[in-house]
């Protein structure tokens, strides 16, 4: 017999199971701060002001959640196919160099969104390319593509280094960088928009790359639910015989899901590169491919949870660094160890307060029609 | 992975069930339970005194997963020293019963006697304790382990291996001479064959000192001579005092060695038989809730052009090992054939060979004049196109994305059907209209088209991937195991389908194991043994011949 145990109703699993998830992270972050001797309620008071007290900190909190979304989103494309793409950070370096290649190439003779779309595009491609050999790999060779993408990380970071170091960087430059591209290469704030709102931006760096994030967000809306190769992600993802038995190519799903989920990763180049520094720096991905498993896994792979999921991750970004500024006993480290709470218990324990969540709501049978009318 | 087909066990009167009596034990035990087993047979079951206490009692037991009432109110008494058959079709609740015996469910009321002592089974180390043991259809076995690793699992006694290496191997000893048990402690379990590495878990169950040993459908992975071997082992224990349990759907392992019968229809125990009191008729009807005459209402054939063609066609499975050897044979416009056979004999890798599924080795396979294959390659989306539907013998894994809401699954295979898209998009509109009319024409319940799959019963589930292949109005159609799990309603209104498919003209491979199926359904026959047609009986031809060929026994007479 394989029936299931109940299915949770759906605000259940998309609204209270994460909510529960988060206060328990925080719960315990609490126990951590009073452990360093600080007071706990406070140290939310400066993280939640931080993150979203004024124009500029809400602008800071979107800037990183913009990151996340990208990420998120590749994370999740992958997930609904049944691959886990961990190498979100190399695609990310890898979708930088085709952003800096945009705006190197453009920014002195072409206005800004010009420069965009074609770096968005080479950003995608950039970061394909950088998926395309795990996918081969796992498609053709059946080797693992948790393994390739990481192994994918490592490489993506000494090439690019090598290629700042010797290639890109300016002679005379004693960093390994670009030179800063003109502004036909830099996204605009949005400051703009923060004033429709009342909002003052301030110094953050939230850019137009947001807007972008909020396209793909659709656009992968649209992918996974309402095109046919959404439809055959899934069902590989979901019953790989089943995908078999219909026809649907295994070799030519697992690579064009991978470049997508690669072309995603390397969107978010445009962020950090086009929108903030204004040049492609080493390390600028700083950990965010990472942060999309967390996002993707607690916004349960679908896009407004993923927006939802960047959200929280961007004020604990945010929040956190004003947490540090403001109260100096807690750390950078403390900092990151509450995050880890925070996938922790959204990710990794996903299914701890599920048992429970079922025999609350599930035990009691609401009266389906026709139950176990035809057989079983 | 293709699941394994759901076994057939013999057939007709052929089966390779001899043994009806006990061994005498080579050496008596002391304090064995033995003499009960002469009292329970010599007294009625219902006698109010000197019955022993049973081994397990049920009473009461109640099971609902959401609204599925999977047990109702059984009330269910095994007798100590006894082979107790539970017998039921697919889905009629005999596995979730023995799993809430067994600790992995838990039952919403009821009581659970052990010994005439109620006992709370919270876990299956519950049931450990209290002496049952269970034999799962499934192997719960670590491949890669020795035999006496795998007995050691979870009793190893500390945290160094070698004191209970020492302590099971000394038992395994005594264990395997008091049973007959033969196999070898420090053979590596993938090596072993399938009747072995069963003896394995029974070996566990042993060790871990069970009294009642549940086996849930044991025949279903072993060859008839395995199967044999296992039913002389069962006896065995019998004698030694144990107490067996065995769950099949299959009579004639029931009437082979079982001393009591429960009959389990649709979550209840419908009754209990002495094993030498009833007889299989009145146990299938009991089985079914009717008498149990498969007839199908069809005229006579008009068998057209030939359809489908098979030419000397091999398939080898994933280890290599040939399925399907040399097979040829036709399937006309407007006739059903029915391929026979004891499961695993082949017929899942042909159904699979032909639907573009499994490559091929050697051999042709030709529909409407024209190869399958594209320079070797095969392609199920191209043979769906040139008109080839496939209802797969396995539902769950193939045939169905449980996680899917039924209207994705009215589309599966068919999702690059332009009527279901407006360029790259999915027409939701169209695609829930067309799942509405198949879940009207097909009777489908609850008439959800965006119920999760996974939430339909496997009737129902069946008549989704039935709806989705016969009505795209195929050629050709491949049907694995139409009916398997399906309610008696269900199965007419299926045959009645295919013999209006039939009708229309087109030409339909069936296979199943159930042979009373395909021979109320076809119009030939085709029997199928260890991967080669062994002989095409008449239509008409009983039972027992039919069951002769499926032994491999027909063989020479057939050539």
């Amino acid at each position: 017999m394989s029936v299931p145990l109940g299915t949770l109703p759906r605000w259940v699993n998309y609204g209270l199971l994460p909510l529960l998830n988060v206060a328990v992270a925080f719960a315990i972050s609490g126990l951590v701060v009073l452990f360093i001797g600080e007071n706990p309620i406070e140290a939310v008071q400066y993280l939640v002001v931080g993150a979203l007290g004024d124009g500029e900190g809400i602008a800071f909190t979107l800037y990183y959640a913009t990151n996340f979304i990208f990420t998120g989103l590749a994370v999740a494309v992958a997930f609904h196919g049944g691959l886990f793409n961990i190498g979100g950070e190399g695609q990310i370096y890898l979708g930088g160099l085709g952003v800096a290649f945009a705006a190197l190439t453009l920014d002195r003779f072409m206005p800004w969104y010009v420069t965009a779309v074609v770096a968005t595009v080479a950003a995608f491609a950039f970061g394909a390319l950088w998926a395309l050999i795990p996918a081969w790999l796992q498609a053709k060779r059946g080797s693992h593509i948790v393994i390739t993408t990481i192994m994918f990380n490592f490489i993506a970071a000494a090439l690019m280094v090598y290629l700042l170091v010797n290639v890109i960087k300016p002679p005379g430059n004693m960093s390994p960088q670009t030179r800063l591209f003109e502004e036909g290469g830099q996204l605009p704030k949005l400051g703009g928009l923060m004033q429709w709102f009342g909002l003052d931006i301030g110094a953050a760096p939230f850019n137009v790359s947001f807007l972008i994030a909020l396209v793909a967000v659709v656009a992968v809306w649209l992918l996974i639910w309402r095109t046919r190769f959404g439809y055959e992600i899934r069902t590989m993802g979901t019953n790989a015989t089943a995908a078999v038995y219909a026809g649907i190519p295994y070799v030519k799903t697992v690579v064009v899901t991978m470049l997508i989920s690669g072309g995603l990763a390397g969107m978010m180049a445009l962020n950090p590169v086009m929108g903030d520094a204004g040049k492609l720096q080493i390390d600028f991905p700083a950990g965010a491919g990472f942060v999309g498993i967390a996002v993707a896994l607690m916004g349960r792979s679908h896009p407004v949870g993923i927006v939802i999921a960047s959200i929280l991750f961007g004020v604990l970004y945010q929040g956190g660094a004003a947490l540090a500024f403001d109260m100096p006993n807690i750390s950078r480290e403390v900092i990151i160890l509450i995050q880890g709470l925070v996938i922790l218990f959204a990710g990794a324990l996903e299914h701890m307060f599920r048992p429970a969540l079922i025999a609350l709501f599930a035990a009691k049978p609401k009266s389906r029609p026709a139950s176990a009318a035809g057989a079983t | 992975m293709p699941r394994m087909a759901a076994p057939y066990f013999g057939c007709g009167n052929a089966g390779p069930v001899r043994l009806r009596r006990p061994w005498i034990p080579r050496r008596p035990v002391a304090g064995s339970t033995g003499p009960f087993v002469a009292v329970y047979r010599d007294r009625p079951m219902n006698a109010p005194t000197a019955v022993p206490t049973p081994a397990i009692e049920l009473v009461g037991i109640d099971k609902r997963f959401g609204p599925v009432h999977a047990n109702k109110n059984i009330h269910l008494s095994v007798a100590k020293g006894s082979i107790h058959g539970i017998i039921g079709e697919n889905g009629a609740g005999k596995s979730t019963l023995m799993s809430i015996l067994y600790g992995f469910y838990h039952a919403d009321s009821g009581q659970i006697l052990v010994n005439g002592q109620e006992l709370r089974i919270t876990d299956s180390q519950t049931a450990i304790r209290a002496g049952i043991g269970m034999v799962h259809q499934h192997f719960m076995l670590v491949e890669n382990f020795s035999v006496l690793e795998n007995v050691m699992l979870g009793v190893e006694g500390g945290v160094l291996l070698k004191h209970g290496e020492t302590a099971v191997r000394a038992a395994l000893r005594g264990i395997e001479q008091e049973y007959g048990l033969d196999v070898d402690p420090d053979a590596i379990i993938e090596e072993l064959p399938v009747g072995k590495q069963q003896r394995v878990e029974i070996l566990k169950a042993l060790y871990r000192g069970a009294e009642v040993l549940i086996l849930d459908e044991p025949t279903g992975v072993l060859t008839p001579a395995e199967a044999d071997h296992l039913f002389k082992m069962l006896a065995q224990l019998k004698a030694q005092g144990k107490t067996v349990i065995l769950i099949t759907h299959k009579l004639r392992e029931i009437m082979a060695i079982t001393d009591t019968v429960s009959v389990m229809r649709r979550g209840e125990v419908v009754a209990t038989r002495k094993t030498a009191e009833t007889t299989m008729a009145e146990l299938a009807e009991l089985m079914v809730g009717r008498r149990v005459l498969l007839r199908v209402e069809k005229g006579e054939a008009k068998p057209g052009p030939v359809v489908l063609s098979v030419e000397n066609l091999t398939v080898k499975d994933g280890r290599g090992v040939t399925m399907v050897d040399n097979v040829s044979f036709e399937v006309r416009a407007g006739e059903i054939v029915g391929i026979a056979g004891v499961a695993g004999n082949g017929q899942s890798e042909l159904l699979e060979a032909i639907a573009g599924i499994r490559k091929a080795s050697s051999g042709r396979i030709i529909m409407n004049g024209e190869p399958v294959d594209r320079d070797g390659r095969v392609d199920p989306a191209l043979l769906r196109k040139k008109g080839l539907a496939h209802v797969p013998e396995d539902r769950h894994h193939m045939g169905l994305v449980l996680a899917f809401e039924e209207n994705e699954n009215a589309i599966l295979g068919y999702q690059d059907d332009p009527k279901y898209l407006k360029g790259p998009f999915l027409d939701i509109d169209a695609i829930r209209k067309d799942a509405v009319e198949k879940i009207e024409k097909y009777d489908i319940r609850p008439a959800d088209p965006r119920l999760k799959t996974a939430n339909f019963s496997g009737g129902n589930q069946q008549k989704i991937v039935l709806a989705r292949e016969i009505e795209r109005d195929p050629a050709c159609l491949l049907v694995g195991q139409p009916t398997r799990g399906v309610d008696i309603g269900a199965i007419e209104f299926i045959h009645k389908r295919l013999v209006a498919l039939r009708d229309e003209g087109k030409a339909i491979l069936l296979v199943s194991v159930e042979l009373d199926e395909i021979r109320s359904l076809s119009d030939r026959i085709l029997v199928m043994f260890a991967g080669t047609i062994v002989g095409e009986p008449e239509a008409h031809a009983d039972e027992q011949e039919i069951g002769l060929m499926m032994a491999g026994i027909g063989r020479e007479a057939a050539e």
